[in-house]
């Protein structure tokens, strides 16, 4: 086997005046697991998007196993053995994992030969790299960690000898984390190439051999991983030196802002998403609530801030009841002093074709100092939203360019700009950081200490557990709709993670 | 990652793209009119002479599109809000009862001027109404407005046959339609603007409200983007989980959009009932609220969009008969094939030129990628 793996030359791909890759030279040895690094928009999606044959470059060569190759579709990719575990998996979920398996590789106008060739390749697959899944089971019944163990499964099938895992880890639980990079070890000793695109960098330092850091479209430095640290790597990501670590006094928590008592919430299917749910949050804290996406989270956050309704439970804003179990109404929740940001800034927390001042007043577009009588006062709204530009340094800073033509970072700013703002009491917010590049999350978690510091009481969702022990004075951790355990802010991440599994949940239940 | 896309300048965007898409449908148009044995020439040269040749085609272009200016608002204003109304033609049809019964009353009574402020309440309010069951259905049940609307229209025409054979129609009269309205109920006609310019009309049914719908798109745009309710309505058609999330009624916003919406497409009915036939007749509206979807479309729902689309399908209306009249083996419908055309290639096929508009724009622009990539590496 030659020793590069995939060897990229000079690749340059454009959208229009954007560049999202320049002259990339890139050395992929094989045998190896190669970390490519880099905040959103530095063009890591783009190059590995060229690999696979979704995008042609514009210029530049491919070389897999040392032949030049030109890649013109995913079937080709996969004939050349490169295979594809997408960040959202592609897979049908009412079918089985052996349908999924064959989905596009069946061979017969008949499925049951395809089926039982596939079932004995699969048990060969499971015993050589330990990934055990029962090829019987309807997709949409596994955990995620299955499902992206069945991606794998997948592009194995298809003879893949290099793998491009993007951003693999985001679903999963620490645990489930650790399982993946265990099989990715075994890959690698089965002589497998292994591609790991994330912006988590102690996932780099925990598995690869060699690093690559994308920066603006460029990538700005190929490293040994053993011979570099995350403080290295952060600062080539971003192109300055970054803190990493929040740094926060002691809380000093006052009274009670948010209290929520026995709060359930039943989803359209009718299971209960969150289970008797009871909490405080003072104001002059943080308390962060743990655990993997869709154990509750996103519909408790939904519920406290009145977009969705509960079926039973109370929750007190400054020692007054909220009507969750009615018509709660956001608007109204606002003028009492809740602001909300919401995990999904796309849909919910930003109208991404209107321009950014029209973002800039979501939800407090009836304040008397937007309005004159039934008309928007644009000229108050675009001082104002030039005023937020300013302050949370948003970029680039024109009020009138559509929001969807802001980074991922800006338009979270945009959407943390209008509700800290108004100063409120209570703040709920919802995966702060997630698709935010690094330097923009370093302003974020500042601002929230800020607000906390100001006395007033925050409520933090975030699947990042990271974020959650670095910014929270106390942590709730959310199993299957229940809150399991409380911990303080130095709980380990040992510890939540067993809990973030349900494992001491159990216990604690009986 | 989301991908990015070279943005066309404003121009090309609002311009060119729509003008390609005219001319693809008329050379395509053209290509049906070669297969029937005629020369496209011929027939592009009688369309715009007919819509355009002498003072009184351009009032009857003029005509057409206002009725077309009126729908095309209605269906942007629902549009807006996520609504997709295909009830104009009902909303108008009964637009008409508003206009008739307001007239009917009071003709005798007040002078023109006094009767259009009143018939203009009459047809925006029983657009209106008819378009608030099928909002209310889907506001608070969550009937499809799609499938109501197009019932509504069905329910329309029959109501509207029921009361001009019976209660509408003079005692004795042999025609399904109403009286003719006196001095009281009859617009003044455009026909003077045109003896400015030396263009002598002498019978069109051009008529103030051709003004009223250019007043109404300006309005429109004022509603809808400079007004708090516009803002909503924006909100909740672009992202109704964001409109939850800022404390927008669903509800609300969906009841009034198409009571705008209604409103709107009843309003046509006071070009052709009291502007021209003076009469409330059987199916006056002939299509216009279908139309307005089109024109919508063609117009990306802005004001400044539909102005024109409803002149190019008045074009459409008043050249095609003119095809019709003078080439005898292209019938009415090859009019409405070339319609199709337009509506196919303006709408449904909107973004079939732009990718590669886009690329051509990309290649061209002096900040393009392959240029600064070229250099960089001969560097």
């Amino acid at each position: 086997m030659s020793e590069a793996a995939i060897e990229l030359v000079g690749i340059n791909k454009s959208f229009g005046p954007v560049h999202a890759n320049k002259n990339i030279d890139l050395n992929i040895k094989a045998g190896t697991i190669h970390g490519i690094v880099g905040e959103n928009g530095a063009g890591k999606s783009t190059l590995m998007s060229i690999l696979y044959g979704f995008y042609q470059a514009d210029s530049g060569e491919i070389h897999v196993a040392g032949k030049p190759v030109a890649i013109t579709s995913s079937n080709h990719a996969i004939a050349l053995g490169i295979g594809m575990v997408h960040q959202h998996f592609m897979l049908v979920q009412n079918f089985t994992v052996l349908e999924n398996i064959i989905l596009g590789a069946e061979r017969e106008a008949l499925l049951s030969s395809s089926i039982s060739k596939a079932r004995s390749e699969l048990k060969r697959l499971e015993k050589e790299y330990g990934l055990d899944v029962d090829p019987d089971s309807i997709i949409e019944d596994l955990p995620v960690g299955l499902q992206q163990r069945v991606e794998i499964l997948k592009a194995l099938y298809r003879g893949a000898d290099i793998l491009i895992l993007d951003e693999p880890t985001g679903v999963l639980t620490p645990a489930e984390a650790d399982h993946l990079f265990r099989i990715l070890a075994q890959l690698r000793a089965e002589g497998k190439t292994v591609v790991l695109i994330t912006h988590k960098l102690r996932e780099i330092m925990a598995i690869t051999d060699n690093v690559s850091v994308m920066r603006q479209g460029q990538i700005v430095a190929t490293r040994k991983t053993a011979e570099t640290t995350v403080e290295e790597l952060a600062e080539l990501m971003v192109g300055r030196r970054v803190l990493l670590h929040v740094e926060k006094g002691d809380a000093r928590a006052g009274e009670v802002k948010l209290s929520v008592r026995n709060l359930t919430v039943v989803d359209s299917r009718g299971v209960k998403v969150v289970d008797d749910v009871s909490f405080d949050v003072r104001g002059g804290e943080i308390v962060g609530i743990a655990g993997v996406a869709g154990n509750g989270q996103s519909q408790l956050l939904e519920t406290i801030s009145g977009i969705r309704p509960a079926v039973s439970g109370t929750v007190m804003l400054d020692g007054r009841p909220i009507d969750v179990t009615g018509a709660a109404d956001p608007g109204e929740l606002r003028d009492r002093g809740l602001a909300h940001v919401p995990e999904d800034r796309h849909y919910v927390g930003l109208v991404l074709p209107f321009e950014e001042y029209e973002n800039s007043i979501l939800g407090y577009h009836d304040r008397p100092e937007y309005l004159n009588g039934p008309f928007l006062n644009i000229e108050a709204i675009r001082a104002d939203a030039k005023k937020k530009i300013s302050q949370y340094d948003i970029r680039p800073g024109n009020e009138r360019l559509k929001t969807a033509n802001f980074s991922g970072g800006n338009q979270q700013k945009i959407v943390l700009a209008r509700e800290m703002e108004k100063d409120p009491g209570v703040l709920v917010i919802g995966q702060p950081t997630r698709g935010v590049d690094v330097g923009a999350i370093e302003f974020i978690h500042k601002r929230l200490i800020d607000m906390r510091d100001q006395g007033r009481a925050v409520l933090l969702v975030s699947v990042e557990l990271d974020e959650i022990r670095s910014l929270s004075d106390r942590i709730l951790v959310m199993f299957d709709g229940r809150v399991v355990g409380e911990r303080s802010g130095e709980a380990t991440e040992g510890e939540l993670g067993l809990l973030m599994a349900g494992i001491d949940g159990k216990e604690a239940a009986e | 990652m989301s991908v990015p896309y070279a943005k066309l300048p404003a121009w090309a965007d609002y311009g060119l793209i729509p003008l390609i898409n005219v001319v693809v449908a008329f050379a395509v148009a053209g290509l049906v009119v070669l297969l029937v044995g005629e020369s496209p020439v011929e027939a592009f040269t009688y369309l715009i002479e007919g819509a355009f040749g002498r003072g009184q085609n351009i009032a009857y272009t003029l005509y057409y599109a206002t009725s077309f200016i009126f729908t095309g608002l209605a269906v942007a204003v629902a549009f807006h809000g996520g609504l997709f109304n295909i009830g104009g033609e009902g909303q108008a049809y009964v637009g008409g009862l508003g206009v008739a019964l307001v007239v009917l009353a009071l003709d005798g009574t007040f002078p023109w001027w006094v009767n259009f402020p009143l018939a203009i309440v009459g047809a925006a309010f029983m657009g209106a109404l008819w378009a608030f069951v099928p909002a209310y259905l889907q506001a608070r049940r969550g009937s499809h407005i799609v499938i109501t609307t197009i019932m509504f229209n069905f329910i329309a025409a029959s109501l509207m046959v029921y009361l001009l054979t019976t209660v509408l129609k003079p005692a004795g009269s042999m025609s399904p339609q109403t009286r003719t309205f006196l001095d009281g109920g009859q617009l003044p006609k455009l026909n003077f603007v045109f003896d400015w310019f030396g263009a002598s009309v002498r019978s069109s049914p051009l008529n103030i409200s051709f003004l009223l719908a250019l007043v109404a798109a300006f309005l429109v745009w004022i509603l809808i983007w400079r007004t708090k309710l516009g803002y909503e309505i924006r909100t909740q058609g672009f992202s109704p989980k964001a409109a939850r999330y800022a404390g927008i009624g669903e509800t609300r916003i969906v009841l009034v959009t198409m009571l705008i919406s209604g409103a709107l497409a009843g309003m046509m009915a006071l070009n052709p009932v009291m502007g021209d036939a003076n009469r409330l007749q059987l199916d006056f509206v002939t299509g216009a609220g279908f139309v307005g979807i089109a024109v919508a479309l063609m117009g990306r729902s802005h004001p400044a969009g539909i102005i024109p689309a409803a002149i190019l399908f008045g074009v459409l209306y008043q050249g095609g008969a003119e095809i019709a009249f003078m080439m005898p083996s292209i019938s009415r419908d090859m009019i409405i094939i070339i319609q199709g055309l337009v509506i196919l290639f303006a709408g449904a096929l909107e973004h079939m030129f732009r990718p590669s508009l886009q690329a051509l724009f990309a290649s061209i622009s002096p900040r393009s990628g392959a240029g600064e990539a070229a250099g960089q590496k001969g560097a």
